[in-house]
């Protein structure tokens, strides 16, 4: 690939995709893309299909139609622990760390991959223990003892340690208290200026508004509006049509 | 078309049980034995099926239950003079149900798995028993004993003959599965379909859910039973191998290869199972589970809904 | 004066014999059902061709034994061996049942157990093959003669139990292994390869079956039978332990052989089978979740 086509090809290419749980159809052709470098916002009502669209450009779960392309390639039916080492990191709703496994154990799940050096592990490790010093001081206790907020800091930590090109966010401010969620804000800041694209799922408009460069709204399975961050304000009419009660 | 759909399964069975009366008039001794056998073990598996398809609890423990319905029958051909055919059954199906009961007790609270290997120790269990217990059961020798005459108590009173065992045989069989249809077409029977499909839910609606498991099992018991006290009038003996847990094993595999859910598909997987047995055994010898075990693995994997499985809900109306 | 009779009746050097005899098997229980609980707990998969897993350890055990002459290349090969067999049934049977109603891997695992018992059977013949122990020799137990080799199979069940649990604690793959468990979704997420972690898991418990097999195989005879037995055995044991608690299965393990060689003592080994299945019967009752587990769920 030439360098004029890397540049071309957005990271992440979701095309016209259709996806079922069982015999229910979740997603009735969602179409998004995500470049370089970028903080794109996905917001929608709850039930919408904005986890599955997460769920799917992972790789956990296959669309029936359509097509996923990642730098380029189609990804569509590869598993989801190829896309991992590809480069696509994934923070689910609820978090899920792994609770039996220490907070040093969690970040090794995806720091000890092939091709990477013990000096390099070692300054992935420290890096991230600057961002998030109260990991730092709880290695070695369980995950599962560890507060909220500090769960999320840990699913965090745990994708960054995939050096990822991309971290698929989904609802990340979601039970925490508001003095966290400007921490996530920092965290958003910190992650673009490493350069990784992040795909946000959020019910926090404000937060998404402020961090994102582009917002796609989703309505019944579809995105049905795209528009960018700076043209949109929190009591948009816009807002309220796709976030509205 | 539900009309016409009725009209078609009665049609399709009463072909299926003519041929099945005549059969013993056109085949050979060995055959018209072979046939008799497969209905007698799709009758075990047919029970089997109650559990299985119908509640979807797997239990490996159907070889007790078997095992239990021969010994009943013999103990009744044993001890009292003159040997009746009714008491055998009477002896059997209480022996079986008894055993039923028990099993029941301890595994229904338990789920899936723990179920599976529950039943299964507990056949176990009672092989054990029966092996050590020679001094009532013969040990491992088992018991023998002769056939008693088929008697309808104030009416007649005749031997068996070859065709006569065959057809009182399929007269049990048919009459059970006659029953069984009904039962799972019953509001029991949908509660314990219900229970297959989420146990959960139909908790939370208000079902005593154990005490229908227990039913279920219990009322497979009896069927199983039944079938053994049919195998112990065919063959006139009762041995501890049959309660063996391996024999359960085997009755689950007829159900998969013909198809949970169905009633008659065990029956025609039990057959499906013993044909393959008598082909491979013509070039395999004693070593017919090696192929026939593979062809079970392949199903399944790629089959799992059995032989007649696509005919599931078309049996069931 | 009947207490001191009674006293004097206590078969006191049988008890020791059979304690200690109670602790060798057990080991050896525990190691089988190490691999059965782990295949379990990690896979959920229950795996009824366990025992012949185990049976077949014994067979290859006897083969290169009679080959090299040597009983620890033949304990290693045999290990490897079946470690192998293990991985390419899960890979050619198992995996396509990933994901769907864990009763069909019974029903698989069922099938492969009937298949392995009859291929023994076939390839080796009804009459038991003997292993020959590596060393003999006894040492004195207070006054009575107890054999070494007998102390040496619970002696290495417990080294390889402790380093399989070093590894799964320590060991990167023993991360994997332990997050793939606790949540198999998201370790795929984090890069994880779940189908070969769990074509891993099930080849090491094959490879403890093996082991296993060999171990034991001086102290009864090789046929093709001999699985039935201990897998029937190791289910107990798993259920009595707690599904997928490994030191649970342990501890049952030697909870159980004891209660069973103390039994034989006054009955016959047949009936002292029975001991197992009233244990069972009794945790079933009381304590469902197991009996060494801590606080029921």
């Amino acid at each position: 690939m030439s360098a004029a086509n890397i540049h071309m090809d957005p990271l992440i290419a979701v095309d016209d995709v259709h996806t079922y749980y069982g015999k229910s159809h979740v997603l009735y052709g969602v179409s998004l893309e995500v470049r370089r470098g970028e903080v794109v916002g996905l917001l929608g009502r709850n039930g919408v299909g904005k986890s599955t669209t997460l769920k799917t450009i992972m790789g956990l779960v296959h669309p029936d139609r359509g097509e996923i392309r990642f730098e380029g390639k189609r990804i569509t039916s590869l598993p989801a622990h190829r896309l991992a080492r590809l480069g696509i990191g994934y923070v689910p709703e609820d978090r899920r760390i792994f609770s039996r496994l220490t907070v040093i154990e969690n970040l090794r799940t995806g720091l000890d991959r092939g091709g990477v050096t013990e000096a390099r592990k070692k300054e992935l490790l420290d890096k991230v223990f600057a961002y998030f010093p109260v990991l730092a001081e709880r290695r070695n206790q369980a995950g599962g003892t560890l507060s909220g907020g500090e769960q999320q800091m840990l699913a965090i930590a745990r994708a960054m340690m995939l050096e990822p090109k991309i971290i698929l966010l989904d609802e990340p401010t979601e039970g925490l208290m508001p003095r966290m969620v400007s921490q996530i804000r920092e965290i958003i800041d910190v992650l673009r200026r490493e350069g990784v694209a992040i795909l946000l799922v959020e019910q926090n408009v404000a937060l998404t508004l402020a961090a994102s460069a582009r917002i796609y709204f989703m309505e019944k399975g579809a995105v049905r509006h795209h528009a960018a961050a700076t043209d949109l304000n929190v009591d948009d009419a816009v807002i309220h049509k796709y976030l509205g009660v | 078309m539900t009309q016409r759909a009725t009209i078609a399964y009665w049609t399709g069975f009463c072909v299926v049980l003519a041929l099945l009366i005549v059969a013993p008039l056109v085949l050979p001794e060995f055959w018209r034995r072979f046939l008799t056998e497969i209905l007698i073990w799709g009758l075990l598996a047919m029970s089997s099926d109650i559990l299985i398809g119908y509640t979807g609890m797997v239990s490996f423990g159907h070889s007790a239950f078997f095992g239990l319905g021969m010994y009943g029958a013999a103990a009744a051909l044993l001890t009292l003079t003159p040997p009746m055919l009714s008491l055998a059954i009477l002896y059997g199906l209480i022996a079986a149900t008894g055993v039923a009961a028990f099993v029941a007790y301890f595994a229904t609270r338990l789920r899936d798995i723990y179920f599976a290997i529950t039943t299964l120790i507990f056949s176990q269990i009672f092989y054990v028993i029966i092996f050590t217990w020679t001094e009532v059961t013969g040990g491992e020798n088992g018991l023998t004993f002769s056939r008693p005459p088929l008697a309808i108590p104030g009416l007649l009173s005749v031997p068996f003959t070859p065709d006569t065992l065959h057809w009182f045989v399929l007269a049990t069989v048919t009459a059970s599965y006659l029953i069984l249809r009904r039962i799972t077409q019953s509001p029991f029977g949908m509660v314990l379909q219900s229970i297959r499909e989420n146990e959960a839910r139909t908790r939370a609606i208000g079902y005593a859910v154990e005490r229908y498991k227990i039913a279920a099992v219990m009322l497979s018991g009896l069927f199983a039973g039944l079938a053994g006290v049919l195998y112990a009038l065919q063959n006139k003996f009762a041995a501890p191998d049959f309660v063996f847990f391996l024999v359960s094993g085997e009755v689950v595999i007829f159900n998969v290869m013909g198809g949970i859910g169905t009633l008659v598909g065990p029956i025609v997987g039990a057959g499906a199972f013993l044909l393959l047995r008598e082909a491979f055994s013509r070039f395999f010898t004693e070593f017919y589970l090696i192929p026939l075990g593979v062809i079970f693995i392949a199903m399944v994997i790629f089959m799992p809904q059995g032989l007649l499985g696509f005919m599931r809900r078309w049996l069931n109306r | 004066m009947a207490l001191l009779a009674f006293f004097a009746s206590i078969p006191y050097d049988q008890i020791l014999i059979q304690t200690v005899n109670g602790v060798v098997t057990g080991m050896i229980l525990a190691l089988v059902a190490s691999g059965l609980t782990l295949i379990f707990g990690i896979m959920d998969v229950v795996n009824f061709a366990h025992g012949e897993l185990f049976m077949l350890g014994a067979y290859m055990g006897v083969v290169v034994l009679a080959a090299t002459g040597n009983f620890w290349i033949a304990l290693i090969l045999a290990t490897l061996v079946i470690a192998l067999l293990g991985a390419a049934l899960q890979v050619t049977t198992l995996r396509p049942l990933i994901g769907r109603d864990p009763l069909t891997t019974i029903l698989a695992t069922f099938g492969i157990s009937l298949v392995l018992q009859n291929y023994a059977l076939w390839q080796f013949g009804p009459v038991a093959r003997k292993i020959q122990e590596p060393f003999t020799g006894h040492f004195t137990l207070f006054y009575l003669e107890y054999p070494w080799y007998r102390l040496m199979i619970a002696g290495l069940s417990a080294a390889i139990i402790g380093a399989f649990w070093l590894f799964l604690k320590y060991s990167i793959y023993g991360i994997w292994i332990r997050a793939t468990a606790q949540d198999r979704i998201m370790a795929q997420a984090m890069g994880i390869p779940v189908p070969w972690v769990y074509t891993f898991v099930f080849a090491i418990g094959a490879g403890m079956a093996a082991a296993s097999g060999v171990l034991f195989g001086p102290l009864v005879g090789v046929n093709h039978a001999m699985g039935l037995d201990w897998v029937l055995k190791a289910f107990i044991v798993v259920v009595v332990g707690g599904m997928g608690n490994l030191g649970g299965s342990i501890a049952a393990s030697i909870f159980i052989s004891l209660m069973e060689t103390y039994a034989s003592i006054w009955v016959s080994p047949t009936l002292a089978v029975i001991v197992s299945f009233v244990v069972l019967i009794l945790t079933l009752l009381f304590r469902p979740t197991g009996l060494f587990v801590p606080t029921p769920k």
